[in-house]
């Protein structure tokens, strides 16, 4: 429960429903394993970038990046970054060409600390020094580094049961044949012994992901060696899309995205037509981050605060346990309700999804909207041919344009949803937008308003707006257009400060980071000449030529507002009651409170405080102000 | 504060109405119900038309307006109305609307004057179907003007909902035409509205029984440009109407105690981890944000220096096309831009825009910060709306997008990637594609069923009918969900028996099965992860017990007969125990006997080599040289008995020999005997 009213960002219509704060997931434990063999540092050469940045640099960054979003949203999963092909080594086994960098105060597979992510940042500029890149796996000697660093990964991911965790491995590399220089029987040996190593650890629970990076010319090729260590089938390995890399910023979201472990929030059974029922997983896709959880802490001590909460009766000032009844006042009297009966009374349908029939897109009306949406995915786990008819469906609904209407039975929010199939979207950087189904959650008539009459001026044909004015703003539209904006091209500002004055106290850094907007107009683009004319035109065509003279004459005529006088007024008697009375003396007498709230206000209107709060508030607030 | 709000229900109860009654008298009380609890200062009355007796001051006064009822007379809700409304007669004569809305007229008149500012309404539910009386001079028309003027003289209010289930034979559609138009006349000159419901269902949203009075969001500029802006009002155009949150209740105070307020108070306490038995007073406590395992104290003041602070306002980062933001981006409930009213210029810039951007399939994108001092910004989109009806001027809907942080980009496979066994083929295709065209909800010409705009919450339908149950007899149970609002929860079974042939042919062409490898007894863990069995936290037992059969299924423990070499090969590979080793090659040896001994002219020799070939690469591995020699001998040996010389050729055609010294230390084979060791069979049987 929150217990946190003031929470800042906190909008007070917040769900409180887990489902849409992302809490809804085991525990992960991931390493990162890094080549780190010469031949990731070699500068790629692509056309359309000349920093030269090597593998090294993108997976690094890659990593990063990904600490740096762990921290905010999913900060008790614990990471190892570990580096392989190194000249030194570190590790607990003392074994070969393997470094398992970390910082201080934490253990090597641990949830992630500011300082872990300042540190790691600078990693590159360290890294020749304190770590060094060197081949692991050489002809005449029978070291493994990849071996080792498996081994490595494995017994750090010892910890935590394979129930309740999800453990894997991201391996970053750009040698698709890494035992490629070996020659005979060494080789097959080295191959074996490599592979056996990773069924063990996969036997133990620990997925193995691949994540290659390769240079534009020459393609990663799995089937070398790594479809075997990753154990892809045949079908998988077509699936499997080595990075385009036709751009190293596409190659780089590619990764990021590669690193996400897909979450499903539920798994719900579809009833579509005379109990012909399939399987279909719920993911949230779309939800929004808020700045973590507050913790209460004692100032004093730093130390956090439990909450104890108790339930006391009015009455009779017992203690009671959480009391089972509930009452709505109604016609001066209590009704009473048990929860049994209020849960009862939600529960209006069986807590599938049911299909009731489809309509036309054009039906899904702009404000239909409460909530983020939920993406349905179909599964053939439980249920052989759910993703047969799925299929079938998404591909009739996407051809005919129509989406189909459902009630999602849910024991909290029991509502009418709307499924919109969603066609498959890839670009150069890999899948934008993936096949499947877009659940909308529908308002119910309850819940939309009538806002556009409120103000409906009766009687009067209300003006419209001409031809030539609709044309003039269609210009401007023509000349303001974002080509390639794609929703979430933003970060949120609010957030991305938060964070960083967060990083940054943790750190005990006395500057504070500045965060730039990334949401404010481009004023530049604004102030173009093109744009600039556009507008003018639209002003004049809808606003006529005089209007900013106007506006100007309108305001100096009525210099401000009613309302503003009024305001004005009341300030100004203010500050001539407010000098009856000696506050510092009254104060001092602690006689502040025998005042009227009414008296108490002159001094807050005359100082410009805020008037809100009890009479205790409105006093300390006095007291703060007079420096008491 | 909200102004009161008297608000006259004018209903016919004509004969074509008794089919809706029972949705009319429940709309209607949970329209009083929700008054008594929200707004319990605002005053209802109800008329009834279309009944066989008349009583209404007009007729005493003027004559005329029969079958006009006074059911109550205009006040404070209470109780009574409910009773009343929940009872209503059934009428035997067609009702005359027009009577009833002058009748409605005069009774507001007479009760306010002129004077009153509160609002006043009057809703008309009737069918219009029935011709109504010729005024006493002048048309119809003329007549609905001057009530009409009267009506904007007076600041009231019609909100006309015209209920027409499946129309009968006997009614004329002439008739009904003209009371539509004339209806509608009043929508024109009037502050009016006029709905036009088909089904039960429909009729329960069509009346909005919860008055919230709206407030803005924002008022001031909607910023194109520092030198262009156009002055906005925005609202919330959706928000959800919350179950009612209700109060504890605490039974300690003796039933004697008529004063009990029988209320619960909540005490929060705050308690350091390591005292238990300290209370740190609210005012020490200080913020704490989680940053990794580190939790950073930030005072409120702190906070508030170093927050992030944008400046209010309303700006345009510019203009996109509509497919550039798919509709599952939306984010939140929804909100509406109006240009400022009155505003005339204001009004003509948005309508420009609204038409604009309609007309190029465009939507605008914004950066929202509706309060000075609000610590984040709100990116979304701006979509056009249209106005259609005369009097309302064109607006904007407006929905927040989500920012980078907010969207988790998961990868799913393509369908086109899919097994054929998973796509569907024409005739399957076929089958949905029929189903998804005949299982419309928005037939042409029809009513457009479970429209949001007039489908109730049928959760909320529920809790009111039992209050007013419950406020009578205290121990009435849940009633069941009645057929009204089954409409909105279970697919219409009348739908579904008009395309029953295109039903029952899409259940044809689709097979559904349960997984097999699943056994029944996995289920329930398979269906909740851990993770995820919020729900159900009492099966925490059978889930442990099921995930540790769940492991001993997913490992191979014996080899089948089905595929002998994988099972084979996942065996050895098995490193939780060294037997699966020794169980393995002991099952593999036994198997390929079997093999041999029960086969008939050699249909089962390839598979035999194919074993053997894996038990040798199998025994190589673990260096277990002894126990694949002896297990070759044995067979050739067996082989050699039975004359069974084609399998040994087989064998040293395809390199099965045993394993020499030089393949494994602890053979004893040389590599002689090994290479000699098929071919000798031969002059061995002679």
């Amino acid at each position: 429960m929150d217990l946190d009213p003031e929470d800042l960002f906190r909008d007070d219509e917040d769900d409180p429903d887990n489902e849409f704060q992302g809490k809804d997931y085991a525990k992960e434990l991931v390493v990162y394993l890094v080549d780190a063999s010469p031949k990731m540092f070699s500068p790629i050469s692509t056309l359309d970038d000349e920093k030269g940045e090597s593998h090294f640099h993108i997976a690094v960054n890659c990593i990063s990046q990904s600490l740096k979003s762990q921290i905010i949203s999913r900060s008790y999963d614990e990471v190892a970054i570990c580096f392989f092909n190194t000249s030194k080594k570190k590790n607990l086994q003392d074994l070969n060409g393997v470094f398992v960098f970390n910082v201080a105060e934490r253990e090597d597979l641990d949830r992630p600390t500011a300082r872990l992510i300042k540190e790691f940042d600078s990693i590159e500029e360290t890294f020749a020094k304190a770590i060094g890149s060197q081949y692991g796996i050489i002809s005449g000697s029978r070291e493994n580094s990849l071996y080792n660093a498996i081994w490595v990964a494995q017994a750090l991911l010892r910890k935590g049961s394979a129930k309740t965790t999800d453990k894997r491995m991201l391996l970053f590399t750009n040698n698709d044949d890494p035992f490629g220089d070996i020659r005979g029987a060494t080789k097959a040996d080295m191959i074996r012994t490599t592979l056996q190593r990773a069924k063990d650890a996969q036997d133990l629970g620990i997925s193995i992901e691949l994540l290659p990076l390769c240079q534009p010319e020459e393609e990663f090729s799995v089937s070398h060696f790594y479809a075997d260590l990753i154990g892809l089938e045949d079908e998988e390995l077509d699936q499997f899309i080595t990075s385009a890399g036709e751009k190293l910023e596409d190659m780089k979201d590619d990764l990021r995205k590669r690193m996400f472990k897909k979450r499903k929030v539920r798994r719900i059974t579809f009833l579509i037509v005379n109990g012909i029922s399939i399987e279909l997983n719920t993911y949230a896709l779309v939800r929004p981050t808020l700045p973590g959880q507050i913790t209460w802490l004692d100032s004093v001590t730093n130390v956090p605060l439990k909450t104890e909460r108790s339930f006391i009766c009015a009455d009779t000032g017992a203690l009671l346990e959480e009391p089972s009844k509930r009452v709505q006042l109604y016609k001066g009297e209590n009704v009473k309700f048990s929860i049994e009966e209020l849960t009862e009374i939600k529960r209006v349908s069986t807590g599938h999804l049911r299909l009731l029939g489809f309509k036309p897109l054009s039906c899904l009306k702009d404000y239909y909207n409460l909530r983020p949406s939920t993406f349905v995915f179909p599964s053939d786990d439980e249920i052989l041919g759910s993703t047969c008819i799925f299929i079938a469906l998404y591909r009739s609904m996407l051809r005919l344009r129509r989406f189909a209407v459902a009630f999602y039975g849910s024991s909290s929010h029991p509502q009418l949803v709307a499924l919109v199939a969603q066609d498959e979207i890839t670009s150069s950087c890999g899948q934008v937008e993936p096949p499947g189904m877009h659940m909308i959650y529908l308002p119910y008539s309850d819940d939309i308003r009538h806002v556009e009459e409120l103000h409906a001026d009766v009687g009067s044909v209300t003006p419209r707006a001409t031809d030539d004015q609709v044309k003039k703003a269609i210009a401007l539209m023509k000349r303001v257009d974002l080509k390639d904006f794609s929703v979430c091209q933003f970060a949120n500002p609010a957030l991305q400060r938060h964070y960083a004055v967060l990083q940054a106290l943790a750190l005990d850094e006395d500057e504070m980071p500045e965060v730039k907007d990334e949401t404010l107009p481009d004023e530049q683009g604004m102030s173009r000449q093109g744009v600039v004319n556009a507008l003018e035109e639209f002003k004049v065509s809808v606003y006529g030529e005089n209007y900013d003279q106007e506006e100007m004459d309108a305001l100096s005529s009525k210099t401000s507002s009613e309302a503003a006088n009024k305001r004005k007024a009341i300030a100004e008697s203010a500050v001539k009651e407010c000098a009856n009375y000696d506050w510092a003396e009254l104060a001092d007498s602690g006689k502040l409170k025998d005042l009227t709230v009414v008296e108490l206000k002159y001094y807050l209107t005359a100082h410009n405080l805020p008037l809100t709060g009890k009479k205790d508030v409105l006093i300390s607030r006095i007291l703060t102000h007079l420096g008491k | 504060m909200a102004r009161k709000e008297a608000l006259l229900l004018l209903l016919d109860v004509g004969p074509p109405m008794h089919s809706f009654l029972p949705e009319i008298e429940k709309v209607c009380s949970m329209l009083v119900q929700k008054k008594m609890i929200f707004n319990k200062a605002d005053e209802v009355g109800v008329v009834l038309f279309g009944t066989e007796d008349t009583n209404n001051e007009l007729t005493n006064e003027v004559g005329g307006y029969e079958h006009v009822m006074v059911l109550r007379n205009i006040k404070v809700v209470d109780g009574d109305v409910v009773e009343a409304l929940q009872k209503l007669p059934r009428g035997t004569v067609p009702g005359d609307f027009l009577d009833a809305i002058v009748v409605g007229v005069d009774i507001i008149i007479k009760k306010f004057g002129p004077t009153n500012k509160g609002k006043k309404r009057l809703c008309l539910i009737t069918s219009a179907q029935n011709p109504i009386n010729l005024p006493f001079e002048g048309s119809k028309e003329e007549q609905v003007d001057a009530i009409a003027k009267q009506m904007n003289v007076q600041g009231i209010k019609l909100e006309s909902i015209i209920v027409r289930g499946k129309l009968t034979e006997k009614a004329d559609t002439r008739v009904m035409g003209e009371n539509d138009s004339l209806l509608n006349q009043f929508s024109k000159t009037t502050c009016a509205k006029t709905v036009h419901v088909e089904s039960p269902t429909t009729l329960l949203g069509a009346l909005q029984t919860r008055n919230i009075s709206p407030v803005t969001v924002f008022r001031g500029d909607l910023e194109l440009a520092p030198k262009m802006k156009i002055k906005v009002w925005v609202y919330k155009k959706t928000a959800e109407e919350k179950f009612p949150t209700l109060k504890k209740y605490s039974d300690k105070a003796p039933p004697t105690d008529r004063f009990a307020t029988h209320e619960v108070k909540v005490d929060y306490e705050y308690k350091g981890a390591e005292d238990p038995n300290k209370v740190v007073p609210p005012e020490q406590r200080i913020k704490g944000y989680r940053y990794g395992p580190q939790v950073v104290p930030i005072s409120s003041a702190e906070l508030e220096a170093i927050k992030f602070k944008p400046e209010k306002g309303v700006k345009l980062l510019g203009f996109t096309n509509t497919s550039n933001i798919m509709r599952h981006y939306y984010m939140k409930d929804v909100y509406i831009f109006i240009a400022e009213p009155g505003n005339t210029k204001a009004i003509l810039a948005v309508s420009a825009l609204v038409r604009a951007m309609k007309e190029m399939n465009k939507v605008a994108i914004l950066r929202c910060v509706w309060r000075q001092g609000q610590g984040s910004v709100v990116v979304g989109v701006l979509t056009p709306n249209v106005s259609d009806r005369e009097y309302v001027p064109d607006s904007f809907f407006f929905n927040v997008l989500p920012f980078a942080e907010d969207v988790r980009e998961f990868q799913f496979p393509s369908f086109n990637n899919f097994p054929p066994s998973w796509q569907p083929n024409e005739r399957q295709q076929d089958a949905a594609d029929k189903l998804v065209t005949m299982l419309d909800l928005a037939p042409p010409g029809k009513e457009e069923a479970l429209q949001a705009d007039f489908t109730p919450n049928p959760v909320l339908e529920r809790f009111y009918r039992l209050l007013e149950l419950k406020s009578k007899k205290p121990d009435a149970d849940v009633p069941p969900l009645d057929n009204t609002l089954k409409r909105i929860t279970e697919p219409d079974p009348e739908l579904l028996l008009q395309n029953k042939s295109v039903i029952d042919d899409f259940c044809k062409q689709f097979e559904l099965k349960e997984n097999p490898k699943i056994k029944k007894s996995l289920r329930r863990l398979w269906r909740d992860k851990p993770a995820i069995s919020g729900e159900d936290a009492g099966d925490v037992d059978t889930n442990t017990v099921d995930a540790l059969k769940k492991e001993s299924v997913a490992k191979v423990d014996s080899i089948g007969n089905v595929t002998p070499i994988q099972d084979f090969e996942a065996m050895m590979a098995r490193r939780d125990s060294k037997i699966w080793v020794d169980i393995a090659i002991k099952d593999m040896n036994n198997l390929v006997l079997d093999l041999v001994e029960n086969s008939q002219n050699g249909n089962t020799y390839d598979k035999v080599v194919d074993c053997l070939v894996a038990l040798r690469k199998g025994c190589l591995l673990e260096q277990e040289p002894k126990q694949f020699n002896d297990s070759l001998r044995h067979i050739v040996k067996f082989c050699q008995e039975k004359s069974l010389t084609s399998f040994c050729e087989l064998l040293a055609s395809k390199h099965v020999t045993l394993i020499t010294k030089a393949e494994a230390v602890d053979s004893n084979v040389g590599d002689d005997e090994a290479w000699s060791f098929l071919v000798k069979t031969e002059p061995a049987l002679e």
